[in-house]
């Protein structure tokens, strides 16, 4: 119980401090945006829009920091991050809402594909380790310091605008509705190939050198002699002995290096134009639609820390020692 | 993207107090043993290409890298623009190379920001105990779990026109978490060695048991911080720069890529934006290359898990194979034991596998 405990602390900290910087950055801002674009459409925001975004943007200069900090909280916990400047003054938290499954899927469903795929790769090759398989180590190396969008914008060239099998941009094509459709269900799939297959080989690399280093250590352990001893097959000693536990540092480096991938991502949407959190972020920069930029960096921090729990989760599964620890 | 996942399961085998009697030169050349294998010295190598080229690039470069030449717009490579032209008749080759500056000084300065504060916090949280050590970690994990590049966009975006020092700040603020949590982790575990009980029984200050006894055995794991640090600067630079978010007047490799994407050089255009993209690449090779080294180093295993299974596969053995494999020709091959006699600097490994059981 403890360890939950103690991970549950932690990430009710994480949240809080993720809280406080979104509340702190617009104070240390320089200028006064928001309160200039207020002014140039007088009367086309109601009072409530602009009593909340004055909350959340500090421009209470006549409450005092604490009284500025409880009233974001109320804030945030009526689910009210303000308008979007951009989007017709459409409250910030619809058009996040519209935006977050794209990410998410997409993300979601390539870092799976990557981590699991990487992981098996790695595994196999510290298996046969000083074999010819070792070969495939530099390559994915090279493809994962490549930039993620030099690669998406390469992978449009080649295989949308060249040969023309995938879309080069959008989530699916113009003029459908979103609908529970196998027809849209395949112009998703057929969309979200490229973008997928990017964010896929250009992580490999990582987890594939991860999970090759740690199976080399792991293989040197005696319990893998001893497995082998016993005469198990070879399949079961490399899957149940060695890449279990070789896994594990996998799981935990997982979770921390998923603000990085949706940092790839980010870029990733903005090369396939695809509709998604990332996209939007900087259309807000450009758009210098402050409150939408707030409220995407609160609900992607947040976003990467249910990821997380999640894989805290996986690994208190696989690894019996955390809940041991509860005895 | 690399993890240097091996680093904290692995101690560096440096005795402490050994060098003492020896020169300067040898002391100097065990500092940097850690560089001392093929992987290191190519990524080295690569990387000292581009510092000459940074260093050197106003005399390299053929032409200023704004330099419009209205006569060749959008030329492919030939001898006189190796690397073709842009839409406004520039060089890309010269921007190239100008870029070369802005980038490794961005990325550089940022690593060496980045690895102070993960020096500082990562050391410290590792030495103290308690509730301040748990603080700091917990410091630690916030800034890793934090998403960095849509901070630094958010960042960069409110200044004008940020300057390098300020992006290479925001990008090590938001890099340097892996390398103390590294750090960490390695303190904690060098902490109660009997060399450092005995400084602290000695009653050594604690800056000096920092700096002279524990420092020198946590330098492989600074060194790999600060590379690993300074691949995601030079990613993220050069992706903000490809986003827009820094001021295009800072001339670096992701500009150029900007530059190609706004003028529409995809597909057709290809001198223009592939040789940025492969610096990119090649540039971050190196520094991977060289982190391989330091992790080969670190942990003897990585190292000798090559030569080792090759040493066996030559005299016959599978190490794949299970346990009751047993040597084809046993006559014909009347040598010692095939696990000790591949490696020596590992025969004392009790993991010799299975070959070892004969």
């Amino acid at each position: 119980m403890r360890f939950f405990l103690r991970r549950a602390a932690f990430y009710a900290f994480t949240a809080w401090a993720a809280i406080t910087i979104n509340f702190f950055l617009p104070r240390m801002m320089k200028g006064d945006p928001v309160s200039a674009y207020l002014q140039k459409n007088q009367g086309r925001i109601s009072p409530e829009a602009i009593d909340s975004l004055r909350t959340l943007f500090g421009l209470d200069s006549n409450k005092s920091l604490l009284e500025q900090y409880i009233d974001y909280w109320q804030l945030l916990f009526s689910g009210d991050l303000g308008r979007s400047f951009s989007k017709g003054l459409a409250p910030v938290t619809d058009v996040i809402a519209s935006a977050i499954p794209w990410t998410v899927g997409l993300v979601g469903i390539a870092t799976v594909i990557s981590f699991v795929v990487g992981t098996a790769i790695g595994a196999f090759i510290g298996w046969r380790r000083g074999s010819r398989a070792d070969g495939i180590v530099p390559v994915a190396t090279f493809f994962s310091t490549v930039p993620y969008f030099w690669m998406g914008l390469i992978a449009i060239a080649i295989f949308s605008t060249t040969l023309g099998w995938f879309p080069a941009s959008h989530a699916y094509d113009k003029g459908t509705q979103p609908s529970f459709t196998l027809e849209f269900a395949g112009q998703v799939i057929q969309h979200g190939f490229l973008p997928a297959l990017t964010l896929v080989i250009g992580s490999l690399g990582g987890w594939i050198l991860g999970m090759r280093n740690m199976m080399i250590t792991v293989l040197d352990e005696d319990y893998v002699t001893v497995a082998q001893a016993k005469g198990l097959r070879p399949s079961r000693v490399l899957v149940n002995y060695a890449a279990r536990n070789a896994s594990l540092p996998q799981l935990s480096s997982f979770a921390m290096s998923l603000g990085f991938i949706v940092g790839g991502t980010l870029v990733m949407e903005l090369v396939f134009s695809y509709p998604g959190a990332g996209k939007l972020l900087l259309d807000a920069t450009t758009a210098k639609d402050y409150p939408l930029m707030q409220g995407l960096f609160l609900v992607i921090t947040l976003t990467v820390l249910v990821a997380n729990i999640l894989a805290d989760v996986a690994y208190a599964i696989l690894d019996p020692r955390t809940r041991q620890m509860e005895a | 993207m690399t993890f240097p996942n091996t680093v904290a399961a692995a101690v560096p085998a440096v005795p402490p107090a050994q060098t003492r009697k020896r020169g300067t030169l040898s002391r100097l050349g065990q500092t940097f043993a850690m560089f001392r294998n093929g992987k290191s010295i190519a990524g080295l190598s690569i990387l000292g290409v581009f510092v000459l080229i940074a260093i050197f690039g106003d005399w390299i470069a053929p032409y200023g890298p704004l330099d419009k030449d209205f006569t060749a717009l959008r030329q492919p490579p030939s001898w006189v623009h190796w690397l073709g032209t842009t839409h406004m008749g520039e060089d890309v080759l010269s921007q190239i190379i100008y870029g070369t500056r802005g980038v490794l000084v961005v990325g550089f300065t940022a690593g060496v920001i980045a690895t102070i504060i993960a020096v500082a916090i990562g050391v410290t949280a590792g030495y103290v105990t308690g509730w301040r050590s748990e603080s700091l970690s917990a410091l630690t994990n916030v800034f890793l779990v934090i998403p960095g590049l849509p901070l630094i966009i958010i960042i960069a975006s409110q200044y004008e026109n940020p300057s390098l020092l300020l992006i290479s700040s925001v990008l090590a603020i938001t890099g340097w978490a892996w390398g103390g949590r590294v750090l960490r982790a390695q303190t904690m575990s060098l902490r109660n060695r009997d060399f450092i009980q005995a400084a602290r029984a000695n009653g050594e200050p604690l800056y000096r048991i920092i700096a002279v006894e524990m420092l020198p055995n946590l330098t492989a794991i600074i060194a790999s911080s600060f590379v690993g640090t300074v691949i995601a600067a030079v990613l993220g630079l050069t992706t903000l720069a490809f986003i827009g978010v820094i001021p295009i007047t800072n001339l670096n490799w992701g500009t150029i890529l900007f530059w190609a994407q706004q003028n529409g050089a995809f597909p057709d255009f290809w001198w223009w934006y592939v040789p940025a993209g492969l610096c990119i690449a090649l540039l971050g090779m190196a520094l991977s290359l060289i982190n391989f080294g330091i992790d080969e180093y670190v942990n003897p295993r990585l190292r000798s898990a090559g030569e080792r299974a090759r040493a066996m596969r030559k005299k016959g053995f599978k190490l794949s194979d299970t346990a009751t494999a047993v040597r084809p020709r046993p006559a014909a091959a009347g040598t010692s034991g095939p696990g000790t006699s591949s490696d020596p600097g590992t025969s004392s490994d009790p993991g010799v596998t299975n070959a070892g059981i004969k």
